[in-house]
């Protein structure tokens, strides 16, 4: 990563993220279609709903006929993150038009997110439309193409587990994680570390009473808090 | 199967609420600036998250239970890590990762 904010880098940088999209969407599109959704049921819901984790819940409850609301409900509790993503990649965008905003926010994903968060570490806490708007899109096409893909060959291969292509996404998450840590100037990385440790701890016992999707949002708040008081208090 | 219309309603409705939750927030922020507790607040964001994503993987849950570990991915994890801090290159990473866990699952940990 270096200080630039063209759209070429955004295309050199967020390239190496394409696979962990490919290999979830790729999964995706194939339980999609396991599932008894059609090919351009999945790629609409991929293209309309674009919401990674969020799809694998949906699926699930169409299996079971659920009524609508509930669909609604789980979906803004699993997804409600990224009102916290939103609200922290806000600042940066101030410069941009509400249009420009709107957009971004479009095809916002926890990756790009956080591949922006890694980015503006480097670039003295700028960002731009033209940067994370190509960032996007490739998330977002790559993303579509993907579960297009797996539902295609959904009815061949069975079950996408026997190719580590469901590790891809938590292989994604660690090296984010990882860069994020080496590159943020702000925090203390012993202050770092502690919210980790605190967010290991929050989901292993959060897990014994509240259902893992949920757990997410919750760890973060309180991964978040922690990290606020700690900082107050110590560093 | 089911009727197109029950899936493309659900589609469209889901696909508003998570539009909803990723706009909103950008929009009403052009107007109001976040206090300073907010901004260190928000800034945990990046880290927490992609902790708990992480560490959700590596259990399996028993509700009114201690979780279980998820041996396979707990595995996986660790040349995903040294590759991590080897490498520093999040393709690198993310092909280790996926070759890790392939491999663990040939083997049969």
């Amino acid at each position: 990563m270096n200080d630039q904010l063209t759209r070429k880098r955004a295309v050199i940088e967020t390239m190496p993220t394409v696979l962990g999209y490919v290999g979830i969407g790729i999964t995706v599109g194939i339980v999609g279609r396991a599932s008894g959704l059609t090919v351009l049921e999945v790629l609409l819901m991929s293209m309309i709903t674009y919401g990674g984790s969020v799809q694998f819940v949906i699926i699930s409850m169409i299996i079971r006929h659920s009524e609508l609301l509930p669909i609604i409900l789980a979906t803004f509790l699993v997804n409600a993150r990224m009102i916290l993503i939103s609200m922290s990649v806000a600042p940066y965008l101030e410069q941009e038009s509400v249009l420009k905003n709107i957009l971004l926010g479009t095809l916002l994903t926890d990756e790009t997110y956080v591949l922006s968060m890694n980015k503006i570490n480097y670039t003295k806490k700028r960002l731009n439309f033209e940067w994370l708007n190509i960032s996007n899109l490739i998330a977002y096409f790559t993303w579509a193409i993907a579960s297009f893909t797996g539902a295609l060959i959904g009815d061949y291969v069975g079950t996408p587990k026997k190719f580590g292509l469901d590790f891809a996404l938590v292989a994604m998450f660690i090296g984010l994680l990882y860069l994020q840590i080496i590159s943020e100037r702000e925090i203390k990385m012993m202050l770092q570390l502690l919210v980790v440790l605190f967010t290991l701890l929050a989901i292993y016992i959060g897990l014994i009473f509240i259902p893992a999707n949920i757990l997410i949002l919750l760890a973060t708040i309180l991964g978040c808090s922690f990290g606020v008081i700690m900082k107050n208090v110590f560093f | 199967m089911y009727s197109f219309n029950y899936v493309f309603t659900i589609i469209i409705s889901s696909g508003f609420v998570v539009w909803l939750s990723k706009v909103f927030p950008l929009v009403i922020l052009k107007k109001y600036k976040l206090n300073e507790k907010a901004v260190s607040f928000l800034s945990f964001v990046p880290i927490t998250i992609m902790s708990a994503l992480w560490f959700e993987s590596l259990f399996v849950q028993h509700l009114g239970q201690l979780p279980g570990l998820d041996i396979e991915n707990l595995v996986a994890s660790v040349p995903t890590i040294l590759s991590a801090i080897l490498t520093r290159s999040l393709l690198v990473i993310v092909v280790v990762g996926i070759i890790s866990l392939a491999l663990i699952r040939v083997i049969g940990i």
